[in-house]
């Protein structure tokens, strides 16, 4: 077996890696503003359907037009990453197409069509179509985004967890045995509500800081008043149930990708009462176990022990990274004979007993492409860093939003003890302490912040996809496929050119892209 | 259901929705001839603004193509997409230009300015219809690669990868194939006719109208010679069959004999043809401009029957010019049967699918698009 998979070229695995890596990051740039943006022009045009006041449809107008901005990105960047899955990971089409083509073409037929076609009615049909389809149009514009991030994402999560599928040794392929399994496993549903709802932190984010740049011009007051009470209602709810969905996502991480999660905590040696680090030096006691487990004593795995075997909480022997690369090797070399031996049209029992081997030992096939068990573990810096960048930064955004919220928001003595704690900081001027009015409400400070908040929302949500996605490496689907027999036999200078032919096309737009929003920004709606 | 049905339907689907996809090629057809169609800004931005209210169509359309052809028949998507690796890349490339140049264009802070983005447009309109009509071409000339499902297992294999390309072009060779020209070319000038055929339905602007009608002439002309003499080809050559043992084989008019088995199909393709015949003199000679409906919906009906005429009938629809075992049939490239059934239920949403976009359709274009709303439009591309 030393031979196997020499003739891949290293290159060309790690272009291919990188072109979906830029391909997948650009477009995590334009699709959560899209899902943020989509609930709250929708709420703003519900606002002008029920008031039918020019403000309200003015105010949904220019949110549209930032929304039409940026969705054209999202759509030009995800349209690649379709199709590298055949052009740069064609093993994996194959080899898992039955599977996940399904989530793909299911996306096509049902979200993409309601989001293409009721986006053109959203943007050209203010004087075509009734207020009433028009506002229809607006949320199923949302509805459509969302619907075709439930499916991607469900073919994500399959790839963290394949579930609802068995091999078949005679089309050499994994089928699915259960579409419910697949469209339904507890990983992509974590993965929906925790992707979803942290897109919404973005839009709010977005939306706030445009406002409160109005602000500190003294522009556009009501508008950026009104967009701020909206935008912090949606970011507040979607700061805390990112938390909440993410605290049960790392819980089902714990148990399906035990690796990612030790990379995450750069943890080598695990144990019972694991602390959550902090960082290095600083952690809170029990935490990584409650995180994990849901008890303060539960067993957390680390990378020397996921590497050396250990046994579970549940008394369950976990094998070492040898003994899986060995069965691993035994699962491909029992599936070899068996399609010989088929081929050669050998007897019943000589074919049972192949597959009898293949089947003990398929749930480590992946591991038999494994050469060096330290190809096992995923980049520690990077998985340890970027956590800790997310979950930092939605703190932050919890403060942030609750903070914004309570001043903007003239809530019954609470505002008012607020705008005193800060007003003795001296981050409020003493005149506004007791009463403002809501143009006043937010202190420029605060408004500065805003703006500051929006590189740090993208940063929160490009690391909790780099989190995801190089917590799973070397695995492209885990422990059954790694990216080293996965990829397309392609010389490494072809995706080395197309790579970087991506990387300027995509980096010119969006400099062109922000510089448009910029300009749409200064502007401003057209009251 | 059984397994051979749905492997027939689902190819059907994956037609159908090829077709639909050759059809909105009408966007990439009218964008290739903006400048000579219209002279001034203000004639070009009406142009594009036209068929920017459509685009969305088009791209959804080829994505939804992709993935249907991922979940019913993976094999192709491996194999051609990680094989055709420079000519699908092209033509992806093309499309994301196209994604972004009708927001951008002519939006405050489009530091590329405008003619950037319109020549994006331009560039898409002739690539894109003629290397996905290339694409199509193959279906019937066939590519030059090899499948051998072992290498994933086999130690002693040159690559662990199942299928690849058989020289180093990657796609690109299938350029060099005189008949893929034919076809690509011949998509190329029915996407520019249907794009002529469907402003002049949908713009109302009289110099646009007169320099439209002249440029239908031509493109028309090219394209029925260009399509008339690929047809006569395709009848005439040898055709990709298998047997039910799964061995393929060279059979000489095999496209000639589905075309005759399959009556009903040969059948709906004239149809189609008299239909987009029909639409094309209709505006030519009566100017009627009501030619894209009967040409368009005559473009579906050609374009699904002749698809098939690739892959129904134990015929081999993504031949191998290098190895012949490795051609891909429906039989040996499709998902599995649960796949292709549950697959079934979801197809079952296409006509409501189908039904909205008509109304949304319809609804957008109550009225001809012209400069005045256009200057008037805060949306307007």
């Amino acid at each position: 077996m030393t031979n196997l998979l020499l003739s891949i070229d290293a290159g060309t695995i790690d272009w291919s890696r990188a072109q979906f890596a830029l391909t997948a990051i650009y477009h995590w740039l334009f699709v959560p503003l899209t899902l943020g943006l989509a609930v709250i022009m929708g709420i703003a045009e519900t606002l002008y359907y029920k008031k039918r006041t020019d403000f309200w449809k003015k105010t949904a107008q220019f949110w549209q037009r930032l929304f039409g901005v940026n969705f054209a990105m999202g759509v030009a960047t995800g349209i690649i990453l379709e199709f590298e899955f055949g052009t740069n990971w064609s093993n994996y089409s194959w080899f898992v197409g039955d599977i996940f083509g399904a989530p793909l073409a299911v996306e096509g037929i049902v979200a993409f069509f309601m989001e293409s076609t009721f986006v053109a009615v959203m943007f050209f049909g203010w004087k075509k179509v009734s207020a009433g389809f028009h506002l229809t149009s607006t949320w199923l514009t949302g509805l459509g985004a969302t619907i075709s991030a439930w499916w991607i994402l469900v073919a994500n999560a399959w790839m963290q967890y394949p579930v609802g599928c068995t091999f078949n040794p005679d089309t050499m392929r994994n089928e699915m045995t259960s579409f419910f399994d697949v469209a339904l496993s507890p990983f992509a549903i974590d993965k929906f509500f925790h992707t979803v709802i942290s897109s919404w932190i973005i839009g709010a984010v977005f939306v706030i800081a445009v406002s409160c740049w109005y602000l500190l011009q003294k522009r556009h007051i009501c508008l950026a008043v009104q967009s701020i009470k909206i935008a912090v209602v949606v970011g507040l709810f979607a700061a805390l149930g990112a938390g909440a969905t993410g605290h049960k996502s790392g819980q089902t991480i714990a148990k399906v990708q035990p690796m990612k999660l030790a990379a995450m905590e750069a943890l080598y040696e695990g144990g019972n009462e694991m602390g959550l680090k902090i960082v290095e030096g600083i952690e809170i006691p029990y935490g990584l176990s409650l995180m994990a487990t849901n008890t303060l004593d539960g067993y957390v795995p680390g990378i020397d022990n996921l590497l050396n075997g250990y046994i579970t909480a549940d008394g369950k022997v976990e094998p070492s990274a040898e003994e899986k690369i060995q069965r691993g090797k035994l699962a491909i070399q029992a599936l070899a004979d068996y399609r010989k031996a088929k081929a050669e049209n050998a007897d019943e029992a000589t074919l049972d007993a192949l597959l009898a081997t293949l089947n003990r030992n398929y749930e480590y096939f992946g591991y038999g492409y494994v050469k060096d068990r330290n190809d096992l573990v995923p980049s520690v810096p990077i998985n340890f860093w970027a956590f800790r960048a997310m979950v930092g930064l939605g703190c932050l955004f919890i403060l942030f939003f609750g903070l914004v919220f309570i001043l903007i928001f003239d809530i019954p003595f609470i505002s008012m003890v607020f705008r005193r704690l800060l007003s003795a900081f001296g981050l409020l001027p003493e005149t506004a302490s007791d009463q403002t009015t809501p143009a006043d409400a937010i202190p420029n400070w605060l408004c500065w912040t805003a703006v500051l908040m929006v590189p740090l929302a993208y940063i929160a949500s490009e690391s909790g996809w780099l989190v995801a996605e190089f917590g799973r490496q070397p695995w492209t689907i885990q422990d059954m496929l790694p990216t080293w027999a996965a990829v397309s036999d392609l010389q490494s200078s072809s995706v080395m050119i197309t790579f970087f032919l991506f990387l300027i096309l995509f980096t010119t737009m969006l400099a062109v892209e922000i510089s448009i929003l910029i300009k749409q920004i200064k502007k401003g709606p057209e009251l | 259901m059984t397994y051979t049905f749905l492997q027939h339907y689902w190819c059907f689907i994956v037609s159908l929705l090829g077709a639909l996809l050759v059809f909105l090629l009408f966007v990439q057809g009218a964008n290739s001839i903006i400048f000579s169609l219209g002279e001034t800004a203000q004639e070009r931005r009406l142009l594009i603004n036209s068929t920017g209210r459509k685009w969305e169509f088009t791209f959804t359309t080829l994505v939804t193509f992709g993935g249907a052809f991922f979940a019913s028949y993976p094999l192709f998507y491996s194999t051609s997409f990680g094989g055709a690796y420079w000519l699908w890349m092209l033509i992806l490339f093309s499309f994301v230009l196209q994604a972004v140049s009708y927001e951008f264009q002519n939006k405050l802070g489009n530091f590329l300015g405008a003619t950037t983005f319109q020549c994006f447009l331009v560039f898409n309109g002739i690539v894109g219809p003629l290397l996905l009509g290339g694409a199509v071409a193959t279906f019937f000339e066939g590519s030059n690669f090899i499948v051998e499902k072992n290498n994933l297992i086999d130690i002693y294999a040159l690559t662990p990868v199942i299928s690849r390309w058989a020289n180093a072009s990657h796609g690109l060779d299938a350029l060099l194939n005189p008949w893929v020209l034919v076809l690509g070319l011949a998509v190329l000038f029915l996407a520019r006719t249907l794009g002529l055929l469907y402003l002049r339905n949908n713009v109302a602007d009289e110099a646009i109208l007169q320099r439209s009608h002249k440029h239908l002439m031509i493109n028309a002309g090219i394209f029925v010679l260009l399509f008339v003499v690929y047809l006569v080809h395709l009848l005439t050559k040898d055709g990709y069959a298998w047997d039910d043992s799964g061995l393929i084989f060279i059979e000489p008019y095999k496209y000639l004999h589905n075309a005759i088995d399959m009556w009903y199909l040969t059948i709906v393709l004239l149809i189609g043809v008299v239909l987009v015949l029909w639409g094309i003199a209709s505006d030519l000679f009566r100017d009627c401009k009501c030619g894209i409906w009967f040409a368009g919906i005559g473009t579906v009906l050609t374009v699904t029957p002749l698809l098939l005429l690739s892959a129904w009938n134990h015929t081999a629809y993504y031949p191998s010019t290098a190895d012949l075992q490795s051609s891909l049939t429906l039989e040996n490239s499709c998902s599995s049967y649960f796949t292709l059934n549950t697959m079934f239920f979801v197809s079952l949403l296409v006509p409501f699918v189908l039904a909205y976009i008509v109304y949304a359709w319809r609804k957008i274009d109550s009225k001809k698009i012209d400069q005045a709303e256009i200057a008037n439009d805060s949306h307007a591309y």
